[in-house]
């Protein structure tokens, strides 16, 4: 078997030990097997690497045949170039440290065995979805981490909330799904394969603009609003932080919601052709980033807080797509992933330490009691605030140069939210770590830094948090963008069927003045939380005297109430009257009345059997006659049926 | 011979299950034993077809009316062969934990099932056909009633009537196509085909689909099928459900499509909407109901739509989707009513909201029950997806509108069966002193083998759809003409 087809199988072999095993398996056994299983794909995917670096050519390996019918031939195959290798690397190393962070985290869940397997299915399907070498392949792993995600946000399942939230998710996600599909029987219909590699040899000479193209790449793009939180389906990411906390970290920060931003990297010179797309893609973006960024300044559960922070980084990320700088927008996927997933896994060494307590309006002060939390959560918050050299700053730095020239108008929404954001995560620390402590005695007494299993990998990610954002320099700065360099090669198709591509003209003060223009404002926002928060010590009031707007904010926009009205509610009223009225009372009813018919018929029938010749002759002459009006009665059938038909027709 | 050995088994095995008496044990036993024999003749039967192809018997019967004692299988026969064979053993073996009354009747039943299945899956005669296709009815009609619930009189007497109301309109337009041939033989019947009027042929297919589509059934004909899959015994509902809602599928393959060519061409359409129009409808309600039985007969319905939608899109993935979802629904719906079965034996409910809470006892269900409702959700690598894929596909192909709105069920299939799994088996239970005995023995052997074909057939699918392209592909030419 070869190295490729090992690096899902690992965690494949650790989901079936511990999800087979649950029984008989020895507590102590499954944590290091589910980490073992991620770090065994790990090792995998450098050996893969250095196989890759040897010829720089893409690899494609097909295992079999999967779904064959006449022209469609699906083939389970995987491709490793470089944009996979980067997401492998992503997956199975930040997959690994959050893994053994979970040793720490679930050691004394009863249910830690279901869920490293649960972690190591989620694990296989992620791999799946990136090493995949044609579209469906993609789907399996994408309808497989939906699966995970619902699987993993209903964990802790005996709270009915808690199941909502999953199921919630997977629906959610489902109408993503559906535009998914829809994408890929075009995808069929126009290109007869559904192979990366054929599609976009053919694609690269489709004229811009065209309409296939851009049917296409808008139905994709429907999944990734799906899966990658986008408006208008962006409400199951805060609910699905009902989960346990590192999978909110791997799942819902690090890796699954990247996977919208993969595909459509991945699918480049479709979206390349396409520019009514993209541009519906970067406002889109814009819009996600900016509300979701608002609801975040209110929000006092600090998950809930870096999960509408994650709503909001996607939206960024798809705004970098939007303007055509795919390399920025995976730029911050990357270095999201770090302290993002940093960032989660401090949250969940400060909920850890409260016994559970996840509103920082109970927490302050927990500075001194959790050092390594909080000098690495600060880390993070700087990471994120887009503060240099921190990793953010370069990967959102880019991004915001290349809509600077794309549309100034929406540069400048994308600062506003670029503010908000440096505001809500310097709120969130602030709260959470300097003045007192506002929790109760117990609490206070329980408070106490995290084993090293949890603090480990909080300090390797603050490390790349770091220095993370090195692997892309600007230009400005006459360093080299390794990234960029790297991934140069799967845009040898938009590139060759667009002039142009990725060309930055921006002059070099107008950089400097942009960049110096986003960390003041960063700064500032720095600034003001600081003056609000420690300075005046304020506290965010309770939930029931919020009102106006902030409520309206705080809620979300109301948007979930808004959708229930929309389309829960109407479903679940047709779905009653179409069972209890329409099924028994109008079909059955119908036939009942036809049968009470027939029966009174049969009555007259009875009396029918006189005996008399004369009678029987006159009966049959009447048939005869039914059976001449019946031939008519085609006529008119098909005549019913041309309207039909004409309105139904394609 | 081994065709003839197919239809004998379990014709044979009933009567001396029947004649052995009332011995729970014994009846249980020998009804397993002749239908893994019957699975083992299968196999050989199979093995010849794999290396001679098409398979054919044909004695004369009457030969002065053309009426000639013909079976033949090719591999969309087959493949529903595989399917028969395989579930009536796992429906037996899903009612060794519970004993009942008149055991022998009750097995002997069961097998007579099997065998007009069997004889329905390989006829090549028209009356041969019909024979079967109405000979099936009868041992379900009676294991729904005799073991049914308080309501299965009505319930079952209404399906009764539904299904030979549909089949005397079918006999009509056999005679018809008889008296026009001059032979019941249903390949010879289609050379004729060109020489009957297209309005005639719009008649017969609407006799034909009339009957066909009360079977699966198809809308606006499905409303007895709720109250018989929750009535009748959990046996008799597994063989409507899992096998005999396939028969009127394989008569739209058989019968419907090719017999009249320039009818189903022309009103192809019209099913394919009201397929659509029942797999939303179906989904729909499917989403607030409260019975468990009643919310997988939904879903049954609603998939059922779809298939017919598929089979009319004219397209090969189809066709191929079509079959293939049948053997996933087939295998699906006797492991979620084999579920219920068990949520209701061991809690006395089936009742959503009186439920809650059973994956704590008994995880093994739990993880079996997912394991079978994402093979319903159509997810990948379970074989509901595949059948679901290539039918959508189909559907989109031929109309992408109403492709667009089949979508809409994957989305709907979630909804409904995230809430069945939900209520079940996550949440608080509802009586916290009682412990829910996990499944165990025959129960778990079941499940197993369910659970695992869900798997398989997902990921490795091409070994079934390679069997039975030729012979879609061969109906997709024939129709092709007309």
């Amino acid at each position: 078997m070869s190295l490729i087809a090992l690096i899902p199988l690992f965690p494949l072999l650790g989901f079936l030990i511990n999800g087979l095993g649950f029984k008989i398996m020895p507590k102590n056994l499954v944590a290091p097997i589910g980490i073992g299983a991620s770090f065994l794909s790990f090792l995998a995917t450098i050996g893969v690497y250095l196989q890759f670096k040897e010829t720089n050519g893409t690899i494609v390996e097909t295992l079999f045949e999967w779904i064959t019918v006449g022209n469609l031939n699906v083939s389970f195959a995987f491709q490793i170039d470089q944009l996979s290798i980067l997401m492998l690397f992503i997956i199975t190393g930040v997959g690994t440290l959050i893994h053994l962070y979970s040793a720490g985290y679930m050691k004394h869940d009863a249910g830690i065995g279901k869920f490293f397997a649960y972690l190591n299915l989620f694990l296989f399907s992620m791999l799946i979805l990136v090493m995949g070498a044609n579209y469906l392949i993609m789907f399996i792993g994408w309808e497989g981490v939906g699966l995970c995600s619902y699987l993993l946000i209903g964990f802790w399942n005996k709270r009915s909330d808690f199941g909502d939230a999953a199921r919630k998710a997977f629906i959610m996600n489902r109408v993503g799904d559906l535009g998914f599909l829809i994408g890929v029987f075009l995808i069929f219909h126009y290109f007869g394969t559904l192979e990366y590699l054929e599609v976009f040899e053919q694609a690269k000479g489709m004229p811009s603009g065209s309409l296939p193209l851009m049917f296409i790449s808008f139905c994709l793009f429907i999944g990734a609003m799906g899966k990658s939180a986008q408006i208008p389906l962006f409400t199951w990411l805060p609910d699905a932080m009902a989960g346990p906390t590192p999978v909110s970290a791997l799942i819902h920060a690090a890796t699954m919601v990247t996977a919208g931003v993969y595909m459509v990297v991945r699918s480049n010179v479709l979206y390349t052709l396409s520019p009514d797309t993209l541009e519906f893609i970067a406002w889109i973006g814009t819009l996600t980033a900016l509300i979701a960024a608002s609801i975040a300044l209110f929000q006092n559960d600090i998950k809930k807080v870096l999960a509408y922070s994650t709503v909001s980084q996607l939206g960024y990320m798809f705004i970098g797509l939007g303007v055509m700088a795919y390399t920025s927008g995976f730029f911050h996927v990357i270095t999201h992933a770090f302290f993002k997933a940093l960032l989660f896994l401090g949250a969940g060494s400060v909920i850890h330490a409260m016994g559970d307590e996840q509103d920082i309006r109970k927490m302050g002060g927990l500075w001194s009691k959790t050092k390594i939390t909080a000098i690495t959560f600060l880390i993070g918050t700087i990471a994120i605030s887009g503060i240099p050299p921190f990793a953010g700053f370069f990967s959102k730095d880019e991004i915001l140069a290349h809509v600077f020239e794309h549309n100034k108008g929406m540069w400048a929404l994308a600062m506003l939210g670029s503010f908000m954001t440096a505001f809500y995560m310097f709120r969130l620390f602030f709260l959470t770590f300097t003045g007192q402590f506002r929790g109760t005695k117990e609490q206070e007494e329980h408070l106490h830094e995290s084993p090293s299993s949890m603090t480990l990998p909080l300090i390797v990610l603050a490390g790349l948090s770091i220095v993370g954002g090195f692997i892309g320099f600007p230009e400005i700065f006459h360093l080299p963008h390794f990234l960029a360099d790297f991934l140069s090669p799967i845009y040898a198709n938009s590139r060759e069927a667009f002039e142009g591509f990725g060309e930055v003209h921006l002059s070099h003060s107008t950089e400097w003045i942009l960049m110096g223009f986003s960390v003041l404002l960063a700064l500032s926002a720095l600034l003001l939380a600081y003056i609000i928060y420690v300075k005046r010590g304020f506290v965010p009031k309770e939930d029931s005297e919020i009102t106006g707007i902030q409520k309206f904010v705080y809620n979300k926009y109301y948007l979930d109430e808004n959708y229930d009205k929309v389309f829960v509610n109407p479903i679940e009223k047709s779905s009653k009257f179409f069972g209890n009225i329409i099924d028994p009372k109008v079909i059955d009813g119908f036939i009942k009345f036809i049968t009470s018919g027939i029966a009174s018929l049969s009555k007259i029938g009875t009396k029918v059997q006189t005996g008399t010749t004369g009678f029987y002759l006159l009966i049959m002459g009447l048939s005869i006659g039914f059976i001449l009006i019946l031939n008519l009665g085609q006529g008119i059938l098909a005549h019913f049926t041309d309207i039909f038909k004409a309105i139904t027709s394609k | 011979m081994l065709i003839l050995a197919l239809i004998l088994i379990p014709i044979l095995g009933a009567l001396l299950v029947f004649a052995l008496g009332q011995n729970q044990l014994r009846s249980k036993q020998l009804a397993l034993a002749v239908a893994l024999v019957e699975l083992v003749v299968f196999g050989l039967v199979f093995k010849e077809f794999s290396t001679t192809g098409n398979l054919l018997l044909q004695k004369d019967w009457l030969p002065d009316f053309g009426i000639s004692f013909k079976f033949s299988i090719d591999g969309i026969s087959v493949l529903l062969l595989a399917l028969s064979t395989v579930l009536v053993p796992l429906v037996i073996l899903s009612t060794f934990k519970v004993a009942y009354e008149k055991s022998n009747l009750l097995y002997a039943l069961i097998l007579l099932t099997e065998a007009a299945l069997v004889g329905v899956f390989m006829a090549g005669d028209l009356f041969l056909f019909y024979f079967f296709f109405e000979i099936a009815l009868v041992p379900v009609y009676f294991l729904g009633l005799i073991w049914g619930g308080a309501n299965a009189a009505k319930a079952t007497f209404k399906m009764l009537a539904y299904t030979i109301f549909g089949s005397l309109l079918m006999l009509v337009g056999l005679v018809y196509l008889y008296s026009k041939g001059q032979t019941a033989d249903m390949e010879a019947l289609k050379a004729s085909m060109a020489f009957i009027p297209s309005n005639v042929q719009g008649i017969l297919f609407s006799l034909f689909m009339l009957a066909f589509a009360i079977k699966m059934p198809i809308f606006p004909f499905h409303t007895w099928q709720a109250d018989a899959y929750s009535e009748s015994s959990t046996p008799a509902t597994m063989l409507l459900a899992g096998l005999l809602s396939k028969m009127g599928v394989y008569g739209l393959i058989r019968i419907a499509l090719p017999l009249a060519p320039m009818g189903a061409a022309e009103m192809g359409h019209m099913v394919m909407v009201l397929g659509v129009i029942g797999l939303i409808y179906g989904s729909i309600i499917a989403v607030k109901q409260d019975n468990l039985k009643r919310l997988i007969a939904y879903s049954s319905f609603a998939h059922m739509g779809l298939m017919a939608a598929a089979i009319f899109s004219g397209t090969l993935e189809g066709a191929q989707g079509a079959v293939f979802q049948m053997l996933a629904h087939g295998l699906n719906a006797i492991g979620l009513f084999f579920v219920v079965k068990i949520i209701a034996e061991r809690t006395g409910g089936r009742s959503l909201s009186a439920l809650g809470g059973l994956s704590q006892d008994a995880p093994w269900l739990s993880v079996s029950f997912m394991i079978i409702l994402l093979g319903s959700v159509a997810l990948p690598l379970t074989n509901g997806f595949v059948g679901e894929f290539l039918m959508l596909k189909g559907v989109f192909d031929h109309s992408k509108l109403l492709g667009i709105i089949s979508g809409i069920s994957i989305i709907l299939g979630a909804v409904y069966l995230l809430r069945l799994f939900q209520k079940t088996m996550f949440g608080e239970k509802q009586n916290a002193d009682v412990v829910i005995a996990d499944v165990s023995g025959t129960e778990a052997v079941v499940l197993f083998v369910i659970s695992a074909l869900v798997i398989l057939m997902g990921v490795f699918p091409n070994c079934i759809l390679e069997i039975s392209e030729p012979a879609s592909q061969q109906l997709l030419d024939y129709m092709a003409q007309f």
